[in-house]
């Protein structure tokens, strides 16, 4: 079984090999291949500029895996902003002895991820730690765009602005969760991990008036709406039979005491669009997902707080998720 | 097979539970007293704030929180073992979610854990056999918590390790019995009870019978009760239902699990692997005789306690003088009533047990009951101080 050798991120020949042979190979394109300490880009401002650093467990999770993960996440981050993503860099920390095969399947599934919204990979790091000092292979990607739509803020929501969600949340939490040894459990759950670039770009054509955006990735939901909270000293109320779940992962949240709502997501946006633009914008973000679902709207109020309403008429403050996610004992 | 949907679904019909509150509040105008309901789990405590049934309630409808939940009984010196024997170079210290945040007097289990002690929460207790198998040259304590509901699932994890000669794994039992815990609160006196809501998961090993005595003794209906918002105000009604009637009875809200003698094949096993320790010390209700289980003799020899005896400290340690959680756990203070809750108190940094726990009081009030207390949905925010308590904390929080 080939695996990767400290001697791969000795800066060597076995390095080059590993370099040209896989990241290169997969990536390739003008940039990247000029191999230049730095690479030179062309962009118009103004310029959007993210980072991210993927570690999950499993490395491989049903609907994706760690490189997915790792264009997508800072893809959108960028699409999150109304940015293009155009360029990429991307750091490898490998474990020594991690399987070759594995690296291949990932950095293919990093190729086939960056081919939705068109982005390349115009540099990178490689580096080989001993066994133990990681788990497996840890990714850093960070990416520039050109924002295409400007002043998508964490402090623009507006009272009247209505609250979407673009497909049903928790999904990949859920996996993840149900994907770990520990738990054992088995479902037809995939993670929705997924590039949002395309269905961000349909929204800017629409001519929708996009106030905020947020992919809810960790903390989830509950994090989201919090954060828009505060940043824009707005109430958001949520209707709680508004809020698309999948079975699976209801079910999941039933058994372990947790809230869907603070499961992370790697490919489920929140938006924030004037009350007027809700229909425009579900019938874009429904040819994407048809559970996309408007779950609430924007008050002016003192307090910026998240107040979810339940079915019967009950009351209470949506919070932000807090520690680990560890389940329930009885 | 029953999907997982299925075990909510029904159980949460917004029509259901209208017509459940509007009955509710029908019969109660009749009461000539408030009903005091102790939810002796904090399974139970958690489903009616997370879902708002306070708020369809009557105000002579009152909730007393109890000692029902196996991470807040927990006393510091009991977490200290868990430090202690993780600190051991040759031990790997196994346990469920919730325990690694708990704070002994030398922290909690997860900065144990940042200090190099080798503890690995689990979500299934099988786990640590699987544990222990792959670390033959370790010594794998299984740091077990509970109420009656997840002693079988010890008694099989040591079963299986007896069975199967795993002979590295060792138990540090710490699993307590409802009935003497719920006996001691109504001996005090104090709290003022006079309902119970019954844990539903205890009673469907143990059956609904082990609350006879309750009702006997001291004159309050017991209704064991599923956890589904349906299933708690359905069994609100029928306790309100007694108290009209002036009678107290146990009854079974609870009948798609809980029957009257339960799981006996569980029991049998539980029977046959431990028995009853002489005392055990519960956070918030002091020293309960015959209120613990102890492994039987002829398991000694897997006793960490037993085992490990030089390297465990034997002195009781008491909660932080500021922390309310002993008040809380006897049914005499509402979390929202302790004076740190929410401020120098919250999940992230809990000074006590029932902040900590997903299941604890605290906790739920935390979560789930802050807008009560802005918006005056509860009965306790309209008493004073506990309300103006939780208003100073919201800013401070916000700020």
């Amino acid at each position: 079984m080939r695996t990767v050798q400290l001697s791969h991120g000795g800066g060597g020949q076995e390095m080059n090999k590993l370099i040209s042979d896989l990241f290169f190979h997969h990536f390739q394109n003008e940039i990247l291949l000029k191999a230049e300490d730095a690479a030179v880009l062309q962009l118009e401002g103004p310029i959007a500029f993210t980072s991210d650093s993927f570690t999950v467990s499993p490395l491989f999770f049903a609907g994706g895996d760690i490189g997915k993960l790792a264009i997508a996440g800072t893809v959108n981050d960028l699409a999150m902003v109304g940015a293009q993503p155009q360029y990429l860099s991307c750091s490898f920390i490998i474990e020594e002895g991690f399987e070759y095969h594995k690296l291949e399947t990932i950095v293919k599934s990093m190729k086939a991820e960056l081919e939705k919204s068109g982005a390349q990979i115009v540099c990178g790091d490689t580096k080989v730690v001993p066994r133990g000092a990681a788990d497996g292979v840890f990714i850093n990607t960070t990416g520039v765009g050109t924002v295409k739509y400007p002043n998508i803020s964490v402090s623009q929501l507006q009272a009247g602005d209505a609250i979407l969600v673009s497909r049903d949340i928790g999904c990949h939490g859920s996996c993840i969760l149900m994907a770990r040894d520990e738990l054992r459990l088995e479902s037809e759950l995939v993670s929705d991990c997924a590039t949002l670039w395309p269905v961000v770009e349909r929204l800017i054509e629409s001519g929708v008036s996009l106030h905020a955006m947020r992919d809810a990735t960790r903390g989830g939901l509950s994090a989201v709406l919090n954060e828009w909270c505060e940043g824009s000293k707005i109430q958001i109320d949520v209707e709680e039979e508004k809020i698309p779940i999948a079975d699976a992962v209801q079910g999941l949240c039933e058994l372990y005491g947790f809230e869907p709502y603070d499961l992370a997501n790697e490919g489920t946006m929140i938006l924030a669009v004037p009350a007027k633009d809700v229909p425009a914008a579900l019938d874009v973000l429904r040819l994407f997902s048809p559970n996309a679902e408007q779950i609430g709207t924007v008050v002016e109020a003192q307090q910026h707080k998240v107040i979810m309403h339940n079915p019967w008429g009950g009351r209470r403050y949506l919070e932000l998720p807090q520690g680990e996610l560890l389940p329930r004992i009885c | 097979m029953i999907e997982l949907k299925d075990l909510s679904q029904g159980f949460r019909n917004p029509e259901l539970m209208q017509s459940l509150s509007q009955r509710i509040h029908q019969l109660s105008a009749q009461l000539s007293e408030s009903v005091k309901i102790m939810e002796v789990c904090g399974g139970h405590t958690h489903t009616i704030m997370k879902y708002g049934l306070n708020q369809l309630l009557p105000r002579n409808i009152e909730f007393i929180h109890g000692p029902g939940c196996p991470v807040c009984i927990m006393p510091k010196e009991r977490i200290d073992h868990a430090i202690e024997l993780a600190m051991l170079p040759e031990v790997i210290l196994v346990t469920l979610g919730d325990m690694i945040r708990v704070p002994g007097s030398k922290g909690t289990l997860a900065q144990c854990r940042a200090k190099g002690g080798d503890v690995r929460p689990v979500y299934d207790p099988l786990d640590a056999l699987e544990i222990a198998k792959q670390n033959p040259d370790r010594k794998v304590v299984f740091f077990a918590i509970g109420f009656e509901t997840t002693t079988p699932m010890t008694a099989v994890l040591l079963e299986l390790a007896e069975k199967q000669n795993v002979a590295n794994l060792y138990f540090h039992i710490n699993h307590v019995l409802v009935p003497p815990a719920v006996d001691a609160v109504m001996a005090d006196g104090a709290a003022k009870v006079t309902a119970f809501i019954g844990p539903s998961h205890v009673s469907a090993i143990t059956g609904s019978d082990i609350y006879q005595p309750i009702v006997d003794c001291y004159h309050t209906p017991v209704v064991v009760s599923g956890f589904e918002p349906v299933d708690v105000m359905q069994s609100i009604l029928m306790i309100v239902e007694q108290k009209v009637q002036g009678i107290a009875k146990l009854e079974v809200q609870y009948t798609r699990v809980v029957t009257a003698k339960g799981n006996q094949a569980a029991q049998q096993k539980v029977a046959s692997m431990f028995t009853l320790r002489p005392h055990f010390r519960w956070r918030g209700l002091g020293d309960i005789p015959l209120s613990s289980l102890v492994l039987s003799e002829q398991y000694r020899h897997r006793d960490a306690e037993i085992v490990f005896a030089d390297a465990l400290s034997d002195q009781a340690i008491e909660d932080h003088k500021a922390c309310q959680c002993a008040d809380i756990l006897r049914g005499l203070a509402k979390p929202n009533q302790c004076r740190v809750f929410g401020r120098g108190c919250t999940p992230t940094k809990p000074m006590g047990s029932c902040m900590v726990s997903s299941e604890g009081a605290c906790n739920a009030y935390y979560r789930y009951a802050g807008l009560a207390f802005d918006l005056d949905l509860t009965k306790e925010a309209t008493t004073g101080k506990a309300s103006i308590n939780r208003a100073k904390t919201e800013k401070e929080i916000t700020a």
